[in-house]
């Protein structure tokens, strides 16, 4: 699949000299949805605004669908959405001229057949004549969605787009990202909530202070840095682990009758079989088996730590 | 050329004027009321005519300039402010949309709109006094360079503002004070030499001559010299926004 976001030693420094990203370097495919996470003010939106021309970069180059953002900015944007992390919206327009309005900026001749499918889509229709300020949170975030959507774009970026929405409506919000990529649209969206990268996204890159440190396909990531734990429950109390089980690294719970186990899935070094026929050896009378495996945020909070450690260390 | 932003921008912008149309007008039109009522029937009893013409309608080129340079700028300086204040210009900066596309958007909204109010005082002057246009076209001239000149005026401080009240200094410290001495109610040969000498560092004296001029044919100052004037005012701002814009600065970070 070819690329169609090309962001190469991309560096950007503020005026006060904080420099918010450093060498940036991704490609992102065409179809997929990608998830950028970080910390706050790790360089995730710096790194948005950026490619859609909100703010200068200072050095490098970004490019989409091989076309120079800044040479070709006309071109590029015009197949870009954003959909901004605040609601900023003018609070005594309608819906419905918002939405329009979003459409001409973008060079495109009115449609009106295609913003009433757009907004019924995102169920705003029947508020197409109401003001923004009239609108709870959730449905300001739908019209960010619909100024985004309404030219068609081909790239969308999502700056935290369920941040501060209830659980129900943070799923509502999934579905519809889910569909505007089944529709062809390339995503990028920023999180920090894991859950949302793990749910929505084909792969994933971890941002620290202003640098990418890691980019791979979300479920190899939590391939290759997750780990698991089996959780052995025994029908009988055992006073010490010993025996066969002592070259397994065992830990005992308080109860003195879950012993657990932590591997990691790319090692291979933890062959399950074999433990359970050395616990069955030991002469344990197994009750229940229970696995865990951890989760993006995991390990996310894992290369953040790590990543941490290293700057300091530098 | 994105029209279709053009377009948006303008339609955006005019449409914040409709539906704040009582405002927009009845402030011009009680103003210049007040205007006549205080200068033409209180002052205008003592000074019955300047350069031969009637003093209330002599005042009427003054009041227009007057209405016209703080509303270009007001309306050209709110309509730029607004969106950088509620953080919707995100999507002009994301928008195909070239800096000079952006500035003909929002300055020509700015502008129409101070057209549409100079209209308005045009015809509110024709109830107190007699309103004689000799130079129909070079009165639009003038109404039309202004109005752009000064919603482009009105733009610069929209970008460099920092708050509401930045965009309040300039025209009510320098605008106005410049307008009320740039011989709106009087003829600078009225003043003393050395205050008329003064008057002429005033640029707005220019516009004011002139654009007097298309009425009755009378000028404090030739209208060559007025012509230049606002051109150069005018170049002076698209060169100081083309600047700005080309650094980002205080659009993009």
């Amino acid at each position: 699949m070819k690329n169609i976001l090309e962001i190469n030693n991309v560096t950007k420094f503020y005026k006060n000299s904080v420099k918010a990203l450093e060498n940036v370097n991704l490609n992102i495919k065409e179809g997929e949805i990608f998830a950028l996470l970080g910390p706050n003010g790790a360089g995730k939106s710096t790194l948005i605004n950026s490619i859609c021309g909100i703010v200068n970069f200072n050095t490098g180059t970004i490019k989409i669908n091989n076309m120079d953002i800044v040479k070709n900015y006309r071109t590029t944007r015009k197949i870009t959405g954003i959909v901004p992390q605040e609601l900023n919206l003018e609070s005594f327009e309608t819906v419905w001229n918002n939405v329009n309005y979003s459409r001409g900026l973008f060079g495109k001749k009115p449609d009106h057949n295609y913003i009433e499918k757009l907004l019924k889509q995102l169920s705003l229709w029947d508020k197409k004549d109401n003001k923004i300020k009239e609108l709870s949170g959730g449905m300001k975030r739908r019209v960010l969605i619909a100024k985004a959507l309404s030219h068609q774009p081909k790239l969308l970026f999502l700056d935290e787009p369920t941040a501060s929405v209830d659980v129900e409506l943070r799923k509502d919000m999934w579905d519809v990202v889910k569909k505007l990529n089944e529709d062809g649209v390339t995503i990028i969206l920023t999180t920090h909530y894991i859950e949302e990268a793990e749910e929505l996204s084909d792969r994933v890159a971890v941002i620290n202070d202003g640098k990418i440190i890691l980019v791979d396909e979300k479920d190899k990531l939590i391939k290759k840095l997750g780990e698991k734990t089996i959780k052995i429950e025994l029908f009988e109390p055992i006073e010490k682990i010993n025996g066969n089980l002592s070259k397994y690294n065992f830990t005992l719970d308080q109860t003195n009758k879950i012993i657990s186990h932590t591997y990691n899935l790319n090692s291979n070094t933890t062959d399950i079989t074999e433990l359970l026929n050395d616990v069955k050896k030991d002469g344990y009378e197994i009750k229940d088996i229970n696995t865990e495996q951890s989760s993006l945020e995991e390990i996310f909070i894992k290369l953040i730590k790590e990543n941490n450690n290293e700057l300091v260390r530098n | 050329m994105n029209w279709y932003g053009i377009k948006a921008i303008y339609i955006h912008e005019m449409e914040r004027f409709r539906r704040t149309l009582f405002q927009s007008l009845a402030s011009p039109i009680i103003t210049t009321s007040l205007y006549f009522v205080v200068f033409g029937s209180a002052i205008g009893s003592r000074i019955t005519e300047i350069d031969g013409i009637n003093y209330g309608s002599y005042i009427v080129p003054g009041m227009i300039m007057l209405t016209i340079l703080t509303q270009s700028i007001s309306n050209a300086s709110f309509a730029f402010y607004f969106p950088r204040f509620t953080n919707t210009i995100y999507e002009i900066l994301a928008a195909p949309l070239s800096s000079f596309e952006i500035v003909l958007g929002f300055v020509g909204a700015a502008a129409s709109k101070s057209l549409i109010i100079g209209c308005v005082i045009i015809l509110t002057a024709n109830f107190f006094v007699d309103v004689r246009i000799d130079h129909p076209l070079l009165m639009m001239f003038f109404l039309i360079l202004t109005s752009i000149t000064f919603a482009l005026f009105g733009f610069i401080i929209g970008m460099y503002a920092e708050g509401f009240e930045g965009l309040q200094i300039i025209p009510i410290l320098i605008i106005t004070p410049l307008v009320f001495l740039g011989g709106s109610f009087y003829s600078i040969n009225m003043l003393p030499e050395f205050w008329q000498k003064i008057s002429l560092l005033n640029p707005v004296l220019y516009l004011i001559s002139g654009f007097r001029y298309s009425f009755y044919e009378v000028s404090d100052v030739s209208l060559l010299t007025s012509t230049l004037t606002i051109l150069t005012i005018l170049i002076g701002c698209i060169i100081f926004i083309t600047y700005t814009f080309s650094k980002g600065y205080r659009i993009k970070d």
